[in-house]
């Protein structure tokens, strides 16, 4: 990620990034996450609607990193994990908290976070993590 | 259509070149082709370039007319490809198709990238440029991360061992060892990859391909004109395919859909089977990725990579010698570059005269480039006769 | 028209230090501290939060008790002295988060650590005047203390949401402020620490505010200390608010269940607020609650709460107060600063 970010690319995303709301097509029930604006299935026979996700969900892998890109040097060691959301598809998110304690197959809900901040003088930007369900 | 053949091919050492820039790079690789192939740059129509990132790493764009005005070839047409770590893959793969289609006769086609001007911090940024910058990149993932996810993954379902990660390293440094373009020509041990610092666990420092300088290139002819050239190497095969930019978004995180179907059409171009190919190229950014390449490539079943190269089934005098040059992780991953080096070091080997490095009596060999965590792949099969 | 709380939640980060971890490090007697502060541990904040985080976890608990439409609020102030931004709203960040109206009143508020019960008497305004059905009210902070400062062993981390409206679980009886130019505690804009008068905080700055302004409201209302079950007072140290207790003639039991301030240090605009989810979390239908905030500058706002049948209903729907005190990870002094970002990278 550019050290400063874009202003406007962060501004569109928001719905998505600070309360999980992505998309359904009502013509096959696939939901998407990251929210997709055309049905890769149904194609021009889709019909797209917004949809929220519980932000409930499970870990289908996760890593440590030890050695941060910019901007995240601050929080290492952090947990990024592939979340398996309940109602379909997968997401890429930190797992907040003890890093030895999440495990594959381990429950998550989301919690709303601070995600990274371009520098002392840019923007903040906050999104969603997961935390793991005791 | 017509078939191509590889007449020239040379790459640059490998490595932290602090007094060379892009530039230079990519003029010294193409010139070593053009000397190996014994033409001179007017006979050149056109030229190809891979890049994935100099806009970040350098601030330079528009580096293939900067190639061809570097390297006196102008006014040839001048295109540069972009498939992150995959481009040049896909250089060759466009160079390919110009001569096939008949468009040109004589092409190079190369690859170059110069890392070092940047911090490692910007530079791990930059590489993530080739996941998804929405969705992956900015909460915080490397791309260590992403294979260290496929790894985690691997090691569950199939039982993959640290140790057997490990000892894909042990046998690229080994092979890299006798290879004086290596960035990093020495042996390590299972030992020194398991105490190396953890980068995204469980892959470790040595787990990773380093940061690299470095660019190289070919030329292509079509085949009237590579009979009066010496041991013409033949493209036997090119298959490219992709598969979604988030890893997130697939299926399967142990397998590379990518990898299958670029396989499935260089295999079927070629009319050859994973067991006729003598020397393999894979793209060995991190250990866990030639494991599970070996795997989607058909040289075992899915889930038995690990054990595979356990039984050094990968090591040069094995059943099937992978990277005997020293792969990514020891001669060096100038991301731009590494598909063209791959290839030509299938070219060296398939020519019968690598000197120390020579696989004797390879025949066939197969070369695997990947872009991102598997959002693009390629695969070419180059063969001696066809 | 009964007008009062109709849902609240807290959020307190897990994270705690204890007062002989900062003490070692500075050579300070712990035990000593400890008593002259009533105070064990402070929260701490995880490096990703912050009061806009922190409240839209609060604000989350709240509208899961108050179990209404989120497009229904009309206004949204949150009270902190530690909003992320200096200029740019935390509000928006909060209101964004939580899918709110657009058609929306917000606007941050700033008074020492009375900013959030400032937030909660806009908002008991604005519905009694009927210009909105329920507002939003937050106090919040990650509280600054100057490394080696007293303040250090009690700037803690935390906040409460109160969502105002009709059909209360706690009916808001009556509200009362105080109000002077008493400079006992402050901080320069673009500085990183506040200053204090030390001893002068005591009693021309909290004592004073704190007993006018609940012997206002006490007055106002007619109500005697007999009348209420719990009372809450804005809690820089155990200390304070256990004397402020005393000389307003309450039985400190009725101070007990809000003085969360011994194991989560004082969390400035959500210190009081804090307290009184705590007191909700265990109240009963009839029970009378009194609430004072202070801030610094000086002044402080009193409430009278009369909890009624719902809070039955709504106590259970969302985690405690208590629930987010005891989940904790005690960190040392190390990952503290490297938490709070008194580590310079």
């Amino acid at each position: 990620m550019p050290y400063k970010s874009s202003v406007p690319l962060f501004w569109r995303l928001k719905d998505a990034k600070y309360s999980l709301v992505g998309t359904k097509c009502i013509t096959c029930n696939q939901v998407f996450f990251p929210p997709a604006d055309f049905c890769p299935q149904c194609r021009r026979k889709g019909k797209i609607e917004k949809f929220q996700f519980s932000g409930n969900g499970e870990v289908v892998s996760y890593t440590v990193i030890r050695v941060a890109p910019e901007g995240f040097e601050k929080y290492v060691p952090y947990v990024v994990a592939i979340i398996q959301l309940d109602e379909g598809t997968r997401i890429s998110g930190q797992i907040i908290g003890d890093i030895n304690k999440v495990e594959i197959e381990k429950r998550v809900k989301s919690v709303f976070r601070r995600i990274t901040e371009d520098n002392d003088q840019g923007l903040i930007h906050y999104g969603i993590k997961f935390e793991i369900v005791d | 259509m017509r078939r191509v053949a590889v007449i020239g091919a040379g790459y640059t050492k490998f490595g932290e070149h602090w007094n060379k820039s892009l530039r230079q790079l990519s003029t010294e690789a193409g010139a070593l082709a053009l000397e190996d192939a014994k033409l001179e740059g007017k006979d050149i129509q056109a030229l190809y370039i891979g890049n994935m990132s100099s806009g970040h790493f350098i601030g330079q764009e528009h580096v293939a007319a900067l190639a061809a005005d570097q390297s006196g070839l102008t006014p040839i047409p001048a295109t540069r490809v972009e498939a992150a770590c995959a481009s040049s893959a896909l250089a060759f793969r466009q160079a390919v198709l110009s001569i096939m289609s008949g468009k040109h006769d004589i092409v190079i086609a190369a690859g170059a990238e110069k890392m070092t001007d940047i911090t490692g911090a910007s530079a791990l940024s930059t590489l993530m440029g080739a996941g998804d910058q929405e969705w992956e990149s900015s909460i915080g993932l490397t791309f260590a991360g992403l294979y260290a996810l496929m790894a985690q993954r691997h090691m569950k379902d199939y039982g993959t061992t640290r140790e057997q990660m490990a000892m894909v390293s042990v046998n690229n440094h080994k092979n890299g060892s006798l290879n004086p373009l290596a960035q990093h020509p020495f042996e390590i041990t299972v030992e020194k990859v398991l105490n190396s610092s953890l980068i995204a666990d469980p892959l470790r420092l040595l787990d990773c391909s380093p940061i690299t300088d470095g660019a190289a290139a070919v030329v292509l002819v079509s085949e009237e004109l590579a009979k009066r050239f010496e041991n013409p190497i033949w493209v036997l095969g090119s298959g490219q395919a992709s598969d979604t930019l988030a890893l997130h978004n697939r299926n399967s995180m142990t397998e590379m859909l990518s990898t299958k179907v670029a396989a499935k059409i260089a295999y079927g171009e070629a009319k050859l089977k994973p067991e006729n190919i003598d020397v393999v190229e894979v793209h060995d950014c991190f250990s866990i990725n030639e494991i599970i390449a070996i795997e989607d490539l058909g040289f075992c079943e899915k889930g038995q990579g690990g054990k595979f190269v356990e039984d050094n089934k990968i090591a040069r005098d094995g059943e099937r010698p992978v990277n005997t040059t020293g792969g990514l992780k020891s001669i060096g991953h100038p991301v731009g570059a590494t598909g063209i080096r791959q290839i030509i070091d299938i070219v060296k080997q398939l020519r019968g005269t690598y000197g120390s490095l020579q696989i004797n009596g390879a025949k066939t060999g197969l070369a695997l480039n990947i872009g991102g965590s598997g959002a693009t792949a390629a695969v070419h099969i180059l063969g001696r006769e066809y | 028209m009964v007008i009062g709380i109709v849902g609240y939640g807290a959020y307190v980060p897990k994270y705690r230090i204890t007062i002989d971890e900062i003490a070692k490090v500075w050579g300070q007697d712990a035990q000593a501290l400890r008593k002259g502060l009533l105070v064990e541990e402070k929260s701490v904040p995880a490096m990703d939060e912050d009061t806009i985080t922190i409240s839209v976890e609060a604000a989350r608990n709240a509208l899961l008790r108050a179990g209404i439409d989120p497009i229904k609020i009309g206004a949204l102030y949150i009270g902190s002295e530690s909003h992320p931004y200096a200029v740019k709203s935390s509000g928006t960040i909060v209101a964004q988060a939580l899918g709110l109206s657009t058609n929306l009143m917000v606007a941050d508020f700033e008074f020492a650590c009375k900013a959030g019960t400032a937030a909660m008497q806009c908002c008991y305004g604005l519905v009694k005047a009927g210009e909105i059905e329920y507002g939003l009210a937050i106090g919040a902070d990650t509280s600054q203390g100057r490394p080696g400062d007293a303040l250090e062993y009690t700037a803690g981390a935390g906040g409460a949401a109160y969502i105002i409206g009709k059909d209360p679980l706690a009916e808001l009886e009556g509200t009362f402020s105080y109000t002077t130019d008493t400079t006992d505690f402050w901080r320069r804009d673009g500085e990183k620490y506040p200053s204090h008068g030390a001893r002068f905080s005591g009693h021309p700055g909290y004592f004073t505010h704190v007993l006018s302004a609940s012997k206002g409201l006490m007055k106002k209302l007619s109500l005697k200390v007999e009348d209420f079950d719990y009372v809450v007072l804005h809690m820089p140290n155990g200390k304070f608010p256990t004397n402020a207790c005393k000389l307003l003639g309450f039985p400190l039991e009725k101070l007990e269940t809000s003085l969360v301030v011994k194991r989560m240090g004082n969390c400035y605009s959500g210190s009081s607020p804090v307290g009184l989810s705590a007191v909700l979390d265990v109240a009963k239908p009839g029970n009378r609650i009194l609430m004072t905030s202070y801030g610094s500058g000086a002044g402080s706002d009193s409430f009278s709460f009369l909890v009624t049948d719902k809070i039955l209903e709504r106590q259970n729907k969302a985690p405690t107060t208590e629930n987010y005190i005891s989940k904790k990870e005690n960190i040392d002094y190390g990952n503290y600063v490297k938490f709070r970002g008194k580590l310079k990278l």
